[in-house]
């Protein structure tokens, strides 16, 4: 019986929560009648997974030695050959490097159509109706496409807690590609952030810059602040790349998701990737000259004053006080 | 300027040290609406009025492009930048010259923009056997990718090693060693064996600055069209309607002088007890 399948991102043995808000969107489209909650899981020895996929109601395994650390040549290789076992109709993988790496290569290989950035999802008369956020979350697509579809969908659009239940958890090993015994790509060595000097994630305060400060000799104004406020100064994914901060103070999807209680952001416009990583603080302050940037759409207050002659006042402000 | 015709086969072939030293860099470039510009829709709500907005550079594809250059410079590489035929095309290839690559093309189509990952990959694969390369960086996504990301295509239709959100290059013996993000600032390193394929996500060093007299220079340049005989699939995806999101309102906003938002700012740090008196 064909049905949505979701495929399980992990990393030390650990299922990643982007994993359960699959689990929890495909356990919607489950639920309105259309088939099972299937889900797949590559490892050199997936048992600690298992337990962690209460939500599915099949667990489809591949163990194989290539497939640990994650390989994106092997992982492609594994999710193809679930896909042509099972047949699913929907198939949902994250919007992160991982889902990168294989929604469009199994999409091609398999001749199936992909739909991308999706925030929300629904299926009906032999489709699947998506809403996908475009050019950096400026604008809302909404789609159809004739099922079997690959569909990516970006973190925090559904809920965790709905991909923890229900499921039956049925395993069912699934016997590995020999193309895994003859890769391309070779995983050599695996690093995890250097949180020694500075931890982002433990911080209760911050002040993070974007593009929109200009360069790296601007920064000292935001620096200010940040030190009046007992606060951390942050960057986003442009001001890092520039190198005018170091990677370990970058916030967003490719850097640190961060809940500190109180966020500011100056300068930022609040692409999708960069709300991923700060959304959840308690209180966020946003300063963008661009009133439609959608940093406001998550801001408790904001203002598109200019950030060069508000931080100093500011920052003048707070010190006197 | 001159493009080499010949073909690359699906089989590996392991590049001796030589032929590293004359490695060919495919970089796949891509003009995109610049997001800090108002958009307009089109009368039927499917797209963006194209018209009149200005289009950039994706800011992944600058990294590809600098990544390529970077790798030259190390290893001695040619660069050739690539594009899909379209306005303000040409200028683009000739900004790449000047950035430092050593030969452009542009590939004929004759498909509405945006062209849709699927069928942008046939096109540029076509164009990497042609000019016969070991190695294609180009962006891992850009802000309009619905149907698909163009690496990992070009991946699927060469069958070719492909790796996305990668941060740093080198070649080592016929295989590009690379580094992959991932979310958490986790990070893997990979062996990946040429002709491969990369999304590039940062360059090991900023996008250079080029100068105001290398690019006038460059803008002599003619740019090499490319038609290629490529068969491209049907998007069976429709877009239903394209709009602005709807706002959740949640922010106060704050107008005025610096120093009347300062004031307001200040009261509200205050209220919610960040800063004392």
């Amino acid at each position: 019986m064909p049905g949505v399948l979701v495929y399980v991102e992990h990393r030390d043995g650990k299922v990643l929560p982007i994993t359960y808000e699959l689990l929890g969107a495909a356990r919607s489209i489950a639920t309105t009648g259309f088939g099972e909650l299937m889900c797949c899981a590559f490892d050199a020895d997936p048992g600690t997974l298992v337990e962690q996929l209460d939500g599915a109601d099949r667990i489809m395994l591949i163990r194989h030695p290539a497939l640990s650390p994650y390989n994106p040549e092997a992982h492609a290789i594994a999710l193809q050959s679930v896909v042509q076992s099972c047949s699913p109709d929907v198939l949902l993988l994250a919007y992160s490097s991982v889902g990168l790496d294989l929604g469009s290569v199994v999409a091609i290989r398999m001749s199936l159509p992909f739909v991308g950035y999706c925030t929300a999802l629904q299926v009906a008369n032999g489709a699947l109706d998506a809403a996908s956020q475009l050019h950096g979350g400026k604008l809302v697509a909404k789609t159809r496409t004739p099922l079997p579809a690959i569909a990516s969908v970006v973190p925090g659009s559904f809920d965790e807690n709905a991909g923890k239940i229900e499921g039956r958890g049925e395993v069912i090993d699934i016997a590995a590609p020999e193309a895994l015994t003859a890769l391309r790509i070779h995983f050599i060595s695996a690093s995890a952030p250097d949180t020694n000097q500075i931890d982002l994630t433990k911080c209760e305060r911050i002040v993070c810059v974007g593009r929109g400060i200009g360069g790296a000799d601007k920064i000292a104004i935001a620096n200010d602040l940040a030190a009046s406020l007992d606060a951390e100064i942050a960057g986003s994914r442009p001001v890092i790349d520039a190198g005018w901060l170091p990677k370990m103070r970058q916030v967003g999807k490719s850097g640190q998701k961060v809940k500190p209680k109180l966020y500011i952001a100056a300068g930022v416009s609040g692409a999708p990737e960069h709300l991923e990583g700060m959304k959840g603080a308690d209180c966020i302050v946003a300063i963008n000259s661009d009133a439609k940037a959608p940093i406001f759409e998550v801001a408790h207050i904001g203002t598109t004053c200019d950030l060069f002659e508000l931080l100093p006042a500011l920052n003048e402000r707070i010190r006197k006080s | 300027m001159s493009i080499g015709v010949g073909t690359v086969g699906k089989n590996q072939r392991k590049l001796s040290s030589s032929e590293i030293n004359c490695m060919h860099v495919l970089v796949a470039l891509r003009l995109v609406p610049d997001t800090a510009e108002e958009f307009e829709l089109t009368a039927d709500n499917k797209d963006i009025d194209r018209e009149w907005i200005g289009f950039k550079l994706n800011e992944f594809d600058d990294h590809a492009l600098e990544e390529a250059v970077v790798l030259k410079e190390k290893h001695g590489a040619k660069v050739t930048a690539v594009a899909l035929q379209g306005e303000g095309i040409d200028r683009l290839l000739q900004t790449a010259l000047a950035r430092g690559a050593d030969n452009v093309a542009k590939i004929a189509h004759d498909m509405p923009p945006p062209v849709p990952a699927p069928a942008a990959a046939r096109l540029f694969a076509a164009a990497a056997k042609s000019i016969e390369c070991d190695l294609i960086l180009t962006g891992v996504q850009t802000g309009e990718d619905l149907f698909g990301q163009l690496a990992p295509s070009l991946g699927a239709v060469l069958d070719w090693p492909q790796v996305s959100a990668v941060s740093s290059t080198k070649v080592d013996d016929g295989a590009v060693i690379v580094q992959q993000e991932y979310s958490g600032g986790f990070t893997a390193t990979h062996s990946v064996r040429m002709p491969a394929i990369l999304g590039i996500q940062t360059a090991s060093a900023p996008p250079r600055y080029v100068s105001g007299s290398k690019l006038r220079e460059a803008m002599s340049a003619k740019v090499q069209s490319l038609k290629l005989d490529v068969e491209l699939p049907l998007t069976v995806s429709e877009i239903l309607a394209v709009g602005f999101p709807e706002s959740a309102g949640r922010a106060e906003m704050v107008g005025g002088e610096a120093d009347v938002v300062a004031d307001r700012l200040a009261e509200f740090l205050r209220e919610r007890g960040f800063v004392n008196g």
